[in-house]
């Protein structure tokens, strides 16, 4: 078998594709978090949680309702994003012309909330979803065996990613999007409703992180505290690329995932910590991140 | 009604209004200093020290928090690294005595607190939140994995120890008073720093950082100093908690804890200097009466309401609270 750094080719390939799944989980879920710093301001510390409720919405609505994957695919998204809808209504947006500190810290008690009710239905053992039926086996490439669900979970979480950047750059409503985050007063001034679209985005960077959470639900051991050791990771990565860019934030993402894989296959101990360390890194010699503009 | 104003009589009615208030303050802290001196009579010692530890973690968070304007969400990093080092210290060396131990985990977590701040000063506002959060989630990952905390299970049976070598702190009132004087001793070290110049620029970053700047001000070698001093006693209050309960775990660490001390400054009254106090008080009562009952699985979510009413209802916390009635009504 051929190897590479004393590694066999299989092993090195299988970590690299866990690697870029996992990247595109962290590109997913730091998108979410970008769109809604956009036009909020704010860093969504529930972003975790919704990430979690879509994969146990997914995991609940097939064990009472029956519901399959390909219809929790598009109701779990719906069903948080109206939820993440209420969250900003009622909550939020009686705090708007506050500090920003004060949203990121309801937005904490809110994850608290969400996580602590969960974990007393649930408790914090896994639930088990069972993968699709059309999901099953994989494909042999050659040199790496690859399960059809993980190369689902990477054309699907690049599709999105892609349909956002192209919505808000491409779009009319996206051009709304990012007036309202250069002015979005001077954009009330001409007729628009900024509090809907305000409402309206965090329900969709809410939605996005529960899309992520429907396509960990089959791989990952969903639990309602998967969310929050998640969410750190990703604010690492979100600091890494700073949030200044959609396109830097997916490619940070997929690229902060294949280096945390490389690392498990190299040097096993430090996989966790990798992505933390590069962010240290990153804050030494380039301290606005890759792709950021402000610092 | 244009009675001539002689700036004398101005300046006397100031300097008798200041000693008024300085008085009712006095008799306000006597009378709080008797009720810490009496309290183990009433209330067992070792919950009394628990509140102790966590105000002392909530007013040394609120020096950076409330007074210089700094989030951060990785205090638990210090907490931890002062109660693990002290803990290990104490438990390998028996020739230690305990406030030498005590000091060496302040001094670890003072170490710690540059490294971090230097860092997240980088960044500023929410990006400093993430980075420190992120920073302290790296420590965790170290702790978890060192084989000299235990892992899981905890560093258990710290020796508590002779103060000095021949008060026994085995005994709960000996180390209560202990608690009490090196809690007393740095509360008035946080008062003193948050009335003088240096703590005048920290309110003034938290104000208007770009003022600041533009008034000539090292902006970032105040933001490292109040940092690192906040962490030293975040330190410090983590080593004696370790050695109060002969106990350093992993929750110490955990991220849980940077949102608990948030909570305790935010309920208590940011940016005062008795409102973190009040806060920790407050919180430790809370868990610990939610523990006890029916209620015993829903602590999270309760402090999770909580968090969210505070944020809503009344920003100013507790004391924040009470000042406002205090200037509106009798003032």
């Amino acid at each position: 078998m051929s190897m590479i750094f004393g590694v066999p080719l299989a092993v090195l390939s299988g970590q690299l594709l866990i690697g870029i799944i996992n990247g595109a989980f962290y590109a997913l879920l730091s998108l979410g978090l970008a769109v809604i710093f956009g036009l909020l301001k704010i860093i969504n510390f529930a972003h975790g949680a919704m990430y979690m409720l879509g994969a146990m919405t997914t995991v609940l609505m097939f064990d009472y309702l029956g519901v399959n994957y390909w219809v929790a695919l598009l109701l779990a998204p719906l069903l948080v994003g109206a939820f993440g809808v209420a969250i900003e209504y009622f909550l939020l947006r009686r705090i708007a012309g506050q500090d920003h500190i004060y949203s990121l810290l309801l937005t904490f008690g809110v994850a608290l909330i969400i996580s602590g009710v969960l974990v007393n239905w649930f408790g914090v053992s896994g639930l088990r979803y069972s993968m699709p039926e059309m999901f099953r086996g994989g494909v042999n490439l050659g040199f790496m065996f690859m399960p059809y669900y993980r190369a689902w979970v990477i054309v699907a979480a690049l599709i999105v990613c892609f349909a956002t950047w192209f919505v808000i750059e491409k779009t009319k409503l996206g051009s709304y999007l990012r007036a309202g985050t250069e002015d979005s007063q001077l954009m009330q001034g001409f007729g628009i409703n900024v509090p809907l679209l305000i409402s309206l985005t965090y329900g969709f960077g809410v939605a996005l992180a529960a899309f992520a959470g429907v396509l960990a639900a089959p791989i990952y051991s969903v639990t309602p505290v998967m969310g929050s050791a998640t969410l750190i990771t990703v604010f690492a990565v979100v600091v890494i690329g700073g949030m200044g860019s959609i396109g830097g934030a997916i490619i940070t993402g997929i690229l902060m995932g294949v280096i945390e894989g490389l690392t498990k296959t190299f040097y096993p101990p430090a996989s966790s910590a990798v992505i933390f360390l590069v962010m240290v890194l990153v804050l030494m010699f380039r301290p606005s991140g890759l792709f950021g503009k402000e610092a | 009604m244009n009675k001539p104003v002689n700036s004398a009589d101005i300046h006397k009615a100031i300097v008798q209004e200041q000693a008024a208030q300085d008085r009712k303050k006095l008799i306000l802290n006597g009378v709080l200093l008797l009720i810490l001196l009496a309290a183990p009579f009433v209330i067992y010692p070792v919950f009394l020290m628990k509140i102790l530890c966590f105000a002392l973690f909530a007013v040394a968070f609120n020096l950076l928090f409330g007074f210089t304007g700094l989030l951060s969400f990785g205090h638990a990093a210090f907490l931890a690294t002062g109660g693990y080092t002290t803990g290990y210290l104490l438990s390998n060396y028996s020739g230690l005595s305990t406030e030498m131990g005590i000091i060496a985990g302040t001094v670890a977590a003072t170490v710690l607190g540059v490294g971090f701040a230097l860092l997240s000063i980088r960044r500023q506002g929410i990006y400093f939140a993430m980075v420190t959060l992120a920073l302290a989630q790296l420590v965790y990952f170290f702790f978890v994995q060192s084989e000299f905390t235990g892992g899981e299970d905890g560093m258990h049976g710290i020796p508590r120890g002779e103060l000095l070598g021949f008060i026994d702190l085995a005994n709960n009132f000996n180390m209560y008073y202990f608690v009490l004087v090196v809690f007393i001793a740095c509360y008035l070290l946080v008062q003193r720093i948050v009335n003088s110049p240096f703590g005048q620029v920290l309110k003034a970053i938290k104000q208007n950082e770009p003022r600041a700047v533009s008034l000539g001000y090292n902006v970032d070698r105040y933001k490292v100093l109040a940092f690192v001093i906040s962490a030293a006693l975040a330190g410090l209050a983590g080593s004696m908690k370790s050695v109060v309960f002969q106990l350093a775990s992993l929750y110490d660490a955990h991220w849980h804890m940077s949102g608990e001390v948030i909570l305790m400054t935010l309920v208590g009254g940011m940016g005062t200097l008795l409102g973190p106090v009040v806060g920790a008080t407050f919180v430790v009562n809370i868990e610990y009466q939610l523990s006890q009952g029916a209620l015993r699985d829903w602590v999270d979510p309760i402090l999770g309401v909580i968090f969210v009413i505070t944020v809503l209802a009344f920003r100013s916390g507790i004391v924040g609270e009470i000042q406002k009635f205090v200037k509106k009504n009798l003032g």
